[in-house]
């Protein structure tokens, strides 16, 4: 088996018993992405150079057997909306273009300390706007399974490079759905934890109340891993809950049995592709088959997410989004002026792609004067109605599951000029952003040689019970199909 | 017609934390290199994120306390979003309907002296507080050009010291009516301040300013006529200035059947006036929500409890105990509790054992004519209270005269030398030997003789001509009563 293709698990073991260098292991990584990456344009760019350095140390820490944990070594991917102090952060807007940050996000900074490699920017969809990663202000990401189609979105370069071997794991932001939605369409694992597990200073926001930071991964156990590294109560985000820090590998095997799985109905219906409806019922035969008890659950105001994300979750980017000005950093227009205000708007002009600024404009006029309470509060409200529908969802269910996607990976191109038709991509995704509880998404099968991702849905907190399920589901489906490039 | 004046105040206070509001840099900006006070936050980095400051909170709840303020059991910082190149992140994070504190009020006693205009009898002003909120200070523009004003400057630098200070805001009803209330209640405001010890409260620096709103309204109204807004007021003196100003502005345009723009104005110093800045038609729709990086903060009761047993003595307060501890009468209280320098002062002279009564005339009197002509405070004076009370000890003690401690004390005051120094150094101290005055008063009248002669004539006036000749050539040190009495026992020997 080839380096590049194992999981972090499996490679923890390579290292640390000597058997390869992290030096060889970068070796075998760069290789694949030199061989790769014109295809595939998962990375926005590569930092060869710091990636070297980190290895040669992770070598000597390995060689003198200190500081050893499980990311030691081990090369990931990390989507270009994370800060990395002195390397060019762009949240591939050409807005932010040039932008070197003074400092490291929180979740960089863990990994960093831990001693993991990183090997490049991944590339997304500007400000993290989109399903399919070809709203990126410089290169479009393919899907490794099929290069016409997207690799979804908008953490699409961190499940691209996963699934292509391209890095061991990666970490993406999600915030309506961009672990989830494309670890689905890549056949890879990537989980939202609970809001406030993850720190999300130097996660550079689209909506605040929204973002979190999770791992995309081969498989469960290498997310437990991640989300290890990367959790617990940072100072510096006030939003970051103060809860201590847990291993959540353990009791990963301790089985479904009795494990009470819920189906919300109205995540099953329609929209949902026939394709993906049929593996997600054989993973339900499958946890019935494992001792779980399975029964139909509710979420009545769901149907309403999509509305009330696509106020909140604007409303919220066009304040984050109003320091991208022209005056300190970044991009600024070299159109002559007439005053500040008309600089401002050829800046933002230039600077901002067109999704980014439907964005902007929707959530400009559902904060104005007049409009608050018609939009942004009833949007509000809606959120509420959806939490009390988690609740008591949960006090039935132990876990929900449901189709990550409505679809499978769909061809580049294909909703672009309909964004409503991309935003529905998420519709299965958004309730749980709203709800601000954590959310699994593994790989349940192929429909027509396209991978099809299964949802585990768990109340606030409870990231033990969706890996154990995650993982009794994989480790009894066993899907092995690779992407062949 | 007859039109009153309504007047509603917004006073932004820089705390005085040792850092900024969401962040760990130094809040002590003032006179520091530009731009070395700051981090990602509070330069509004991408991807960096507040942390609220707890002092900053509880400071905020001690204002409203000692306004009488109710303090919210849960408040909430929201985003105030518009772009202006100080504001790092183009929105303030302030409060908008869960402020910290609400419904307080301040009551301003006007004395006559606060009265420009003689008529008027005292009386006590009740101000309501709307409410008292805490939000974060700007950065600071520095426009390059000649006016100094960005419309035509060359290029304008960015100073991010600033940015991120906690600035409380303090919003009053319209209940002020003129100018001369309008300033008094600063005045009473910035005193209560300075006694909660959480803000310098330097009006120079910035960290204590003022924006009017004004109106004029027909006497008997109940509705609030169209406003102007004032900015730009730096000193006591400027608010009540641009007050006067805009009342007579706005009567004008007013009695003249006019209709008063709604807008913002500048008040320009030197000339007393004020200016249009910009209309209302330019006003901005801030889009205030709820700032999602920031949790909601709850004060327990208990903390508002323990808050508000920590309130220091307030002026109002310390006037009651300084009338009734040290029997000063209630003018005199007044000005003595009229700063908290000026009350401390006085503490520390009676602490050490100075005469209440003594004390607060040489300090209303002396003390304040030298700090006003030479432009400083009480708590910049070189004349300390040790250096009142080492010449207060020295008039006592009949070592010198009134006329020789009001030179001592502007010596004093000048220099720092005790009192007691300045005695010693010049020789000044008042002469009380018998037989030296004897010899001085045999001199006087020994020149005088045709005073003598007049004084035997029957002329009483003499006599003061001839107490004058003595003294000046005891060089004014002889002690009066003693010379009085010698030369009026020689002249009835000379009978």
């Amino acid at each position: 088996m080839l380096l590049y293709e194992m999981t972090l698990s499996k490679l923890h073991d390579e290292l640390t018993s000597g058997r390869i260098s992290a030096m060889e292991l970068l070796d075998g990584v760069l290789k694949r992405i030199a061989s790769t990456d014109s295809k595939l344009k998962a990375y926005l760019r590569l930092t060869e150079e710091e990636a070297l350095k980190a290895a040669k140390a992770a070598d000597a820490r390995l060689l003198a057997k200190e500081g050893i944990n499980p990311l030691l070594g081990i090369p990931f991917a990390i989507k270009d909306n994370m800060c990395t102090e002195g390397i060019s952060t762009t949240c591939a807007s050409k807005i932010l273009d040039g932008y070197v940050p003074a400092y490291s996000a929180s979740v960089a900074q863990r990994l960093f300390n831990f001693g993991a490699v990183m090997v490049g920017k991944a590339n997304m969809d500007e400000f993290a706007m989109g399903s399919s990663t070809e709203n990126s202000a410089y290169q479009i990401t393919a899907n490794p399974w099929d290069l016409s189609r997207v690799p979804g979105g908008s953490s699409g370069g961190s499940a691209a490079a996963v699934a292509a071997g391209q890095a061991i794991f990666a970490l993406g932001s999600d915030t309506g759905g961009s672990i989830r939605q494309p670890a689905a369409l890549c056949g890879v694992v990537g989980m939202k934890p609970t809001y406030g597990l993850v720190s999300r200073y130097g996660l550079i926001a689209f909506a605040s109340s929204l973002d979190q930071i999770g791992p995309i991964a081969k498989s469960v156990t290498d997310a437990a891993l991640i989300l290890n590294a990367i959790c617990g109560h940072d100072p510096m985000d006030s939003t970051s809950l103060k809860v201590g820090t847990s291993d959540f590998t353990q009791g990963l095997e301790a089985g479904v049995k009795g494990l009470k799985v819920g189906v919300p109905k109205e995540l099953m219906g329609e929209g949902i592709d026939d394709g993906v409806k049929a593996k997600v019922e054989e993973a339900i035969k499958i946890f019935e088959g494992l001792g779980a008890s399975v029964k139909e659950a509710s979420l009545p105001h769901s149907e309403y997410a999509l509305s009330a994300y696509y106020l909140i979750a604007p409303a919220e980017a066009s304040s984050n989004l109003a320091r991208f000005d022209g005056v300190r950093y970044g991009h600024r227009t070299k159109e002559d002026v007439e005053d500040m205000v008309d600089m401002y708007s050829k800046t933002r002009a230039e600077g901002f792609g067109a999704e980014v600024k439907r964005r902007i404009m929707l959530g400009t006029y559902a904060l104005s004067a007049g409009y608050y309470d018609a939009y942004y509060g009833q949007a509000q409200k809606v959120r509420t109605l959806i939490m009390d529908d988690f609740k008591k969802a949960f006090s039935e269910h132990d876990v929900l599951i449901s189709p990550t996607t409505p679809t499978s990976a769909f061809k580049g191109g294909e909703k672009t000029k309909d964004p409503l038709s991309m935003y529905m991509s998420d519709i299965c995704t958004i309730p749980t952003n709203l709800a601000g509880i954590p959310a699994i998404s593994v790989p349940c099968g192929l429909s027509e040689g396209l991978p099809v991702g299964l949802q585990i849905m768990g109340k606030a907190l409870d990231e033990p019970t969706i890996l154990r399920a995650a993982y009794a589901f994989e480790k009894e489906f066993n899907f092995s199909e690779r992407p062949k490039l | 017609m007859e039109l009153e004046t309504v007047i509603g105040l917004e006073i932004h206070v820089e705390l005085n934390t040792s850092s900024k509001m969401f962040c760990g840099c130094s809040a002590d900006f003032f006179g520091a290199e530009p731009n070395t006070l700051t981090c990602p936050v509070c330069l509004g980095l991408p991807g960096a994120l507040p942390v609220a400051n707890e002092k900053a909170l509880e400071h905020t709840a001690t204002i409203g306390l000692a306004l009488g303020c109710s303090v919210s059991p849960i408040t909430k910082f929201d985003r105030k979003n518009y772009f202006y190149p100080d504001m790092p992140k183009d929105y303030q994070i302030s409060q908008y309907d869960m402020p910290v504190c609400k419904n307080g009020y301040l009551d301003v006693e006007m004395t006559a002296q606060e009265l420009s205009s003689q008529s008027q009898e005292p009386y006590v002003r009740r101000v309501g507080i709307n409410r008292v909120h805490l939000e974060e200070d700007t950065g600071k523009l520095i426009h390059i050009g000649q006016s100094g004003r960005i419309a035509a400057a060359e290029y304008s630098l960015l100073d991010f010291n600033r940015a991120g200070v906690p600035l409380v805001e303090i919003v009053t009803e319209p209940d002020i009516r003129s100018a001369d209330e309008a300033k008094a209640f600063v005045q009473n405001l910035k005193n209560v301040i300075e006694h909660l010890g959480v803000s310098d409260c330097d009006m120079e620096k910035g960290s204590f300013r003022c924006d009017a709103n004004i109106s004029l309204r027909p006497v008997g109204s109940e509705e609030l006529g169209t406003k102007s807004e004032v900015k730009n007021m730096n000193s006591f003196r400027a608010i009540q200035r641009a007050l006067i100003y805009e009342i007579e502005r706005q009567t004008k345009i007013l009695l003249d059947g006019g209709r008063v723009i709604q807008e913002t104005r500048h008040f320009d110093a030197v000339g007393n006036t004020t200016s249009s800045l910009r209309s209302k038609e330019e006003a901005h729709d801030y889009r205030y929500f709820p700032e999602p990086d920031l949790v909601p903060k709850v004060f327990t009761e208990e903390e508002v409890r323990a808050l508000k047993a920590a309130l220091p003595e307030l002026p109002t307060d310390k006037k009651k105990r300084f009338i009734s501890d040290y029997s000063l009468s209630p003018s005199d209280a007044a000005f003595l509790t009229s700063s908290k320098a000026t009350g401390d002062y006085f503490e520390e002279c009676m602490r050490l054992k100075g005469d209440a009564k003594k004390v607060a005339n040489w300090m209303m009197g002396e003390l304040s004519m030298h700090l006003n002509a030479a432009g400083l405070k009480i708590e910049e004076s070189a004349l300390t209270p040790r250096h009142l009370l080492s010449l207060l000890k020295l008039i006592d003690a009949g070592s010198i005269s009134g006329k020789m401690a009001k030179e001592i004390f502007a010596e004093s005051f000048e220099t720092g030398k005790l009192a007691e120094v300045i005695v010693e150094e010049k020789n000044l101290t008042q002469l009380s030997d018998s037989s030296e005055i004897e010899k001085i008063v045999m001199m006087a009248l020994s020149e005088n003789s045709k005073a003598v002669e007049e004084y035997h004539q029957g002329k009483d006036r003499a006599i003061g001509f001839l107490v004058g000749q003595a003294m000046r050539l005891s060089q004014g040190r002889a002690n009066p009563a003693l010379l009085n009495e010698i030369l009026k026992e020689k002249l009835s020997e000379k009978a």
